[in-house]
């Protein structure tokens, strides 16, 4: 397919995950990263307000929910389906679990592919296994999208089952004040599955083109901070938008992502050179 | 007989007048390179010779910036670049090899990059490999735990899993013990044996010799000389010499008269001739024994390769410091052990 070998990408790839899967000083942080994110912090606020819901605290964060947009505001269930009225510990810790977190959706997998693809490219050259994939017959388009899978999967991974884990216990802590099982919405699946992918593909981009270019690990995670915090913040804000909005608008800002983000990986597939690789490109 | 030059069906690597600059480091320069197919090439240098840039060049891993290079009449620069790739098997200076993953691991990815699939073809290639340069028992071991033999091992291994035509190796016995150095050079001629070709660089004059076919003699990214050793030896030293020994110093007064020597450098009893021709040193010694000399020691010298070295670089000018007085060929130390056993 365009010349290119599926099988050579998908080897870069699994070689690249299985290394990783070895390095635990890298995944046992990113483990705790997502279980912080998407168990602990969740699960604490939620028992917290459902369970004593009538504190104060409780009552001033219900009163923010009326600064919500309408389209959001009309999603907080006022009734379960039995009919009975839904308390406001119920009603602030449906809103706090379905618009608060979103960000927690956008962060994770953009920290957690960050610090992976930072490190793919320039970690080539460091350690010496650039020149062997050089010499290789692996084309250089090949090696980036290998690259780009390693880097992309483990974020998405994280997040696909940090997303579960969340699920279940906003189901189960929340479930029962809003008479049921709700999530994840509809909005969520669109922002999981729609918009946060091309964000993620933007970042890779971005951030395997910064390997390409450094001299160093330390200085490509660095650049790649610099690079993809303002992509979180645009990323969290579209994010917010999808789930606060409503109709189509979600399906085309994905739409829209998605565009620029394979004009990103076009320009970023011309990163990777042999000569980089070797680390004698000029500027390296 | 053809040469390789008159016949270009028969060379290998074709590099012609290929230069490359770092910025302004100038890597290569105007360099040529022909390497016959079923033979052991060794470029020889110093550090910084260029040798690790031709190799490059040779994969198409790095663009001449003048210059052509031909593999296996394929133009490794161009979109053939992967044909010739698949085609050749390089060790590295450093070994490259993946130090969180197994050594097992490590060669499978080779193998899959390599197009030899994930199916039983590939475990075969990856055994036979390993048993070839006996690391097949730490196969399942992490690299990151290996010796630098091991490693070296490793990589040789890696490189011919795909059972390449041509062998790209640069520096493959450094960092290894005496044994596994003299192994891995025998397992070199070997493979030149099974049809394949072999360019290795060195900057270990001890290890070339017995073992090159061809040296192309490398100083500042150029191709000082080239040819067999032989070639060479004939080119730079055509004096012959040879040490003859004796029980009483008046027995090699009569030497300087005697036919077919050139000149006569006497110490004690032991003698340094320099003769027409090694053909000459059985009359020398049968008129030596004739005017009742007894005979310690005749021994011819034959210039090794590090005496050809030197003598081509002091021929094309190298000067100052870097370069040993000129061979005087009694000093000279027995051809090493492992050139021996390479040979």
């Amino acid at each position: 397919m365009f010349g290119l070998h599926l099988a050579r990408i998908v080897t870069v790839a699994r070689t690249d995950l299985k290394q990783l899967a070895q390095a635990r000083d890298f995944w046992v942080p990113m483990t705790l990263l997502g279980s912080f994110f998407f168990v602990i912090i969740p699960t604490i606020l939620l028992l917290t307000i459902t369970a004593i819901g009538d504190i104060q605290v409780v009552d001033q964060i219900s009163d923010t929910l009326d600064v919500l947009p309408a389209a959001a505001q009309s999603q907080i269930p006022q009734t379960t389906p039995s009919g009975a009225e839904v308390s406001d510990a119920g009603r602030t810790a449906y809103a706090l679990s379905v618009f608060l977190f979103a960000p927690v959706a956008v962060i994770v997998p953009l920290t957690i592919s960050t610090a992976v693809g930072a490190a793919t490219i320039v970690g080539e050259r460091e350690r010496g296994t650039g020149e062997f994939l050089a010499h290789s017959p692996a084309g250089v388009r090949e090696i980036y999208l290998g690259k780009l899978i390693a880097s992309l999967v483990p974020g998405y991974i994280t997040t696909v089952v940090g997303f579960g884990l969340y699920s279940l216990i906003v189901n189960l802590v929340v479930g029962p004040e809003v008479g049921g099982w709700f999530f994840p919405t509809a909005q969520w699946w669109v922002m999981i599955g729609w918009v946060l992918p091309p964000f993620l593909a933007i970042c890779l981009s971005l951030v395997l083109r910064l390997s390409a270019k450094v001299r160093s690990t330390a200085a490509a995670q660095q650049a790649s901070g610099l690079v993809s915090l303002p992509l979180i913040m645009i990323a969290y804000s579209q994010s917010t938008g999808v789930l606060f909005g409503a109709g189509y608008l979600p399906v085309v800002l994905g739409a829209i992502a998605w565009g620029a983000a394979l004009l990103f990986l076009a320009k970023g597939v011309q990163s990777v050179t042999r000569s980089r690789l070797l680390g004698v490109a000029a500027g390296i | 007989m053809e040469s390789p030059s008159q016949n270009p069906a028969a060379l290998v690597v074709d590099v012609k007048n290929v230069s490359r600059s770092f910025g302004d480091v100038r890597a290569l320069h105007d360099l040529t390179i022909q390497v016959p197919k079923g033979s052991i090439t060794v470029l020889l240098g110093p550090n910084g010779a260029g040798k690790t840039t031709a190799i490059r060049m040779i994969t198409g891993a790095l663009q001449p910036d003048h210059g052509t290079s031909s593999v296996f009449g394929l133009d490794p620069t161009s979109n053939e670049g992967e044909e010739v790739r698949r085609r050749c098997g390089v060790v590295s200076a450093k070994p490259s090899l993946y130090d969180r993953l197994s050594g097992w691991d490590n060669l499978r990815y080779a193998a899959e990059l390599y197009d030899l699939g994930r199916g039983s073809r590939a475990d075969l290639a990856i055994r036979a490999a390993a048993a070839k340069f006996g690391i097949d028992d730490a196969l399942d071991q992490e690299v990151g735990g290996y010796s630098t033999g091991m490693k070296t091992r490793l990589a040789l291994a890696r490189s011919i899993l795909h059972d390449p035509d041509l062998l790209l190796l640069d520096e493959p016995t450094s960092g290894l013990d005496p044994e596994s150095a003299v192994a891995v050079l025998h397992l070199i001629r070997q493979m030149t044996g099974d049809g394949r070709t072999v360019l290795m660089c060195t900057h270990l004059l001890l290890e070339a010799e017995g073992l090159a076919d061809d040296v192309v003699i490398m100083q500042h990214g150029t191709a000082l000389e080239s040819g067999s050793p032989g070639e060479l030896a004939d080119r730079y030293l055509p004096a012959k010499h040879v040490h003859i020994g004796v029980t009483l110093p008046d027995h090699l007064a009569s030497l300087d008269a005697m036919p077919g020597v050139l000149s006569v450098t006497v110490d004690g009893v032991d003698a340094n001739v320099e003769v027409r021709s090694i053909d000459a040193v059985p009359d020398i010694v049968t008129r030596l024994v004739s005017a009742g000399a007894m005979i310690t020691t005749v021994r011819p010298f034959v210039p090794n390769l590090e005496d050809i070295y030197f003598a081509i670089r002091r021929a094309k000018g190298s000067t100052g410091d870097e370069l040993p007085p000129p061979t005087t060929p009694t000093a000279r130390p027995a051809r090493s052990r492992v050139a021996e056993i390479a040979r």
